[in-house]
């Protein structure tokens, strides 16, 4: 654990309750600035939905997320909620904070979809370029009126750089879906890169790949890392990967954090391996 | 070096369309002087104008449900209130009172009368435009507004919402109890119309009829595109092709759209009053739902996100409906006289035909997603291929 550094992502006390069924109960986490962290967990333990709420696409029921020590999301049980909760920690917060995604991109937090979310209708160039209309400082009119040539030329440059760096230059102007899926992964995390973030959150980056684009990719994120300086936040199923790069993991199983800790101490545990694996009940 | 190369040839490619567009108002201010009423080609410039007037219609409609992907339909609305704004501020004030015969008018005020008391002839231009612009402003405002709670709607039930307060503004314009500023629902007549502009220069008239409504669509037209080709535009179509994406990297969704809704209805708004010149009346009951489905089948027809298909298809479309089909009502076709067969409303069956037709064999449109500039740079790439 880096602890020296700055804290860039703290959750507290996460709970995300769905009508009676609570996704993810009382989940904290803390992520410090270069770090590589993972979350872990068999089907269905609530990973996903714990990082659609760090990244704005669903408030949580009870908790808060501090972004760069600034807290960026609050909730506590309102209105029907109130009765209905079944988590802990209630009463603890008492303010509602509910940003947009695109808010939380702003402040610097960037994500990548576990089903590739290409903009389908254009190149690869144009998907870099267009997460870069984030940094604009032209109003609508300036940018019609073409008086934001300089920033409209600072654009365009940056993002053929970011193309070069992350390799894929020779297919710069093809259709971004007709490249093959490997690519497509990476195009997706150099238009995450692009707006600029501090975090860089990876749901499944490793999904539907084969075992030789995996091994690439686990040499490309940590590459984006140093080259980049950006804090990762990864959801992974692939245990090789996650193994290989993450230093430390969260382990999450039935919406409750059951472990964490380095990659090998997780090894280890008992409970995690219990999880993976089920236990017998005459055991 | 790929960038600089191609700005350098994109900068050549604007250049070369300016050019064109330059030798198209040259076409039609010629055409203005040397075809008098009387011409059996008149009806060339009557296309000219209403074409001119669908095409900024078409286009605002292409720049929301083509690039932006919000699939609205509130669109004879918006222009419904741009022709009443231009209409009523230039009415000159001699005829007020004839035209708000049943009213006593509330709003007495002309900008074309009342720049040309200060300036000359050269205010009557002024006010006009100026009045063109207002139009604009006011369909824009009134976007904003109904914007607020419906952009939150997606596809069909923003389709829906934005119909209905189509059909709810142009209630509003008839009704009697407006009657002092809209008239009720009598019509607008007497302002400032197109086949009234001509520039007197000594003995000399120059006509201005045509000249002037196919300014006005060319410069909207010209800044819709560089609107859609500049970052806001790109935003736009990232919101078309997949929204939750576009607000992950950052994209307000809300403002995005807002800016999208309230451009497309400023033009709107513009064509509104384009339409009102032309016509040279502005009734709200001319304004139908029926008018927005018109538009949305030029813009089907040209091509769902291009916006030359818009124009080519509004022109196209006006052609055909107002002149060239013209004899199947009347009795003549072609030289076939049959008027048992060619008589009032068979127009429309055959219109109906050719337009499955092109649906069946442009599945895109005419243009699909495709510019004209693009067809000249994929015929160069394939010169290219070939010589290599």
């Amino acid at each position: 654990m880096r602890k020296d550094k700055p804290c860039v992502l703290k959750v507290e006390d996460v709970t995300m309750q769905f009508g009676g069924v609570v996704a993810v109960n009382n989940f904290s986490m803390e992520e410090y600035e270069g770090e590589i962290v993972a979350i872990i967990g068999p089907n269905g333990a609530g990973k996903t939905t714990a990082f659609n709420v760090i990244t704005g696409v669903y408030a949580p029921t009870n908790g808060r997320v501090t972004f760069n020590g600034e807290r960026v999301i609050e909730n506590f049980p309102r209105g029907k909620m109130k009765k209905a909760y079944l988590g802990q920690n209630a009463g603890k917060y008492t303010e509602h904070l509910e940003p947009t995604p695109d808010k939380l991109t702003a402040l610097g937090m960037a994500r990548t979809f576990q089903n590739i979310r290409l903009w389908k209708s254009m190149t690869v160039f144009e998907n870099v370029l267009i997460a870069k209309h984030l940094k604009r400082t032209s109003n609508v009119f300036s940018a019609t009126f073409g008086l934001n040539r300089l920033e409209e030329q600072m654009q365009r440059e940056e993002a053929d750089a970011l193309i070069e760096t992350v390799g894929l230059a020779d297919v710069r102007d093809e259709l971004a879906t007709s490249l093959p899926y490997g690519k497509q992964r990476r195009l997706e995390i150099a238009r995450a890169l692009a707006t600029e973030p501090k975090l860089l959150l990876l749901d499944e980056p490793a999904a539907g790949m084969n075992p030789q684009e995996t091994v690439e990719l686990t040499r490309f994120i940590g590459e984006i890392r140093d080259q980049f300086h950006v804090s990762i936040l990864l959801i992974e199923h692939h245990m090789d990967l996650v193994m290989d790069i993450s230093e430390r993991i969260y382990v999450l199983d039935f919406g409750s954090m059951i472990a964490s800790g380095t990659p090998a101490e997780i090894q280890q545990n008992e409970k995690v391996i219990d999880a993976y694996l089920g236990v017998t009940d005459d055991a | 070096m790929k960038t600089l190369n191609e700005s350098r040839s994109s900068r050549k490619s604007s250049w070369l369309s300016l050019l064109l567009v330059l030798v198209f108002l040259a076409i039609v201010f010629l055409l203005d002087q040397n075809i008098k009423p009387t011409n059996k080609m008149y009806m060339l410039l009557t296309v000219l104008q209403k074409g001119s007037v669908y095409a900024l219609a078409a286009v605002s409609m292409n720049l929301l449900n083509g690039y932006t992907g919000l699939f609205s339909l509130g669109h004879a609305g918006f222009m419904l209130i741009g022709a009443y704004t231009y209409a009523i501020f230039t009415i000159p004030s001699s005829a007020r009172d004839t035209v708000y015969q049943y009213f006593d008018a509330a709003i007495r005020f002309s900008f074309p009368e009342t720049f040309s008391n200060v300036m000359g002839p050269a205010g009557t231009a002024l006010g006009v435009l100026t009045a063109v612009i207002l139009a604009g402003l006011v369909a824009a405002f009134f976007a904003y507004l109904i914007g607020l709670p419906v952009l939150r709607l997606k596809s069909d039930y923003l389709a829906i919402a934005t119909l209905g307060f189509a059909e709810i503004i142009r209630a509003v314009f008839q009704w009697q109890k407006l009657g002092p500023i809209t008239n009720g629902s009598n019509l607008l007549k007497s302002f400032a119309r197109t086949s009234k502009f001509k520039l007197e220069v000594g003995d000399t008239k120059i006509v201005l009829s045509t000249f002037v409504p196919v300014l006005i669509a060319t410069v909207s037209i010209i800044i819709i595109v560089k609107l859609v080709n500049s970052t806001y535009g790109r935003a736009f179509k990232s919101i078309r092709d997949d929204e939750v994406a576009a607000e992950a990297m950052g994209i307000n969704l809300a403002k995005h759209k807002m800016i999208s809704f309230t451009v497309s209805s400023f033009f709107a708004g513009v064509s509104g009053a384009m339409m009102a010149m032309v016509l040279s009346i502005a009734q709200a009951s001319n304004f139908k739902s029926a008018m927005t489905y018109e538009i949305l089948l030029m813009v089907v027809l040209g091509g769902i996100g291009s916006i030359s298909g818009s124009v080519i298809g509004s022109f196209l479309f006006v052609a055909a409906s107002e002149w060239w089909l013209r004899g199947l009502d009347s009795g003549t076709f072609l030289g076939i006289n049959a008027p048992g067969i060619f008589r009032n409303g068979f127009r429309l069956v055959v219109f109906s035909v050719i337009i499955m037709i092109v649906v069946l064999f442009f599945r895109q449109g005419i243009m699909g997603e495709r510019e004209i500039s693009d067809l000249f740079r994929d015929r160069k790439k394939k010169a290219k291929g070939a010589a290599k």
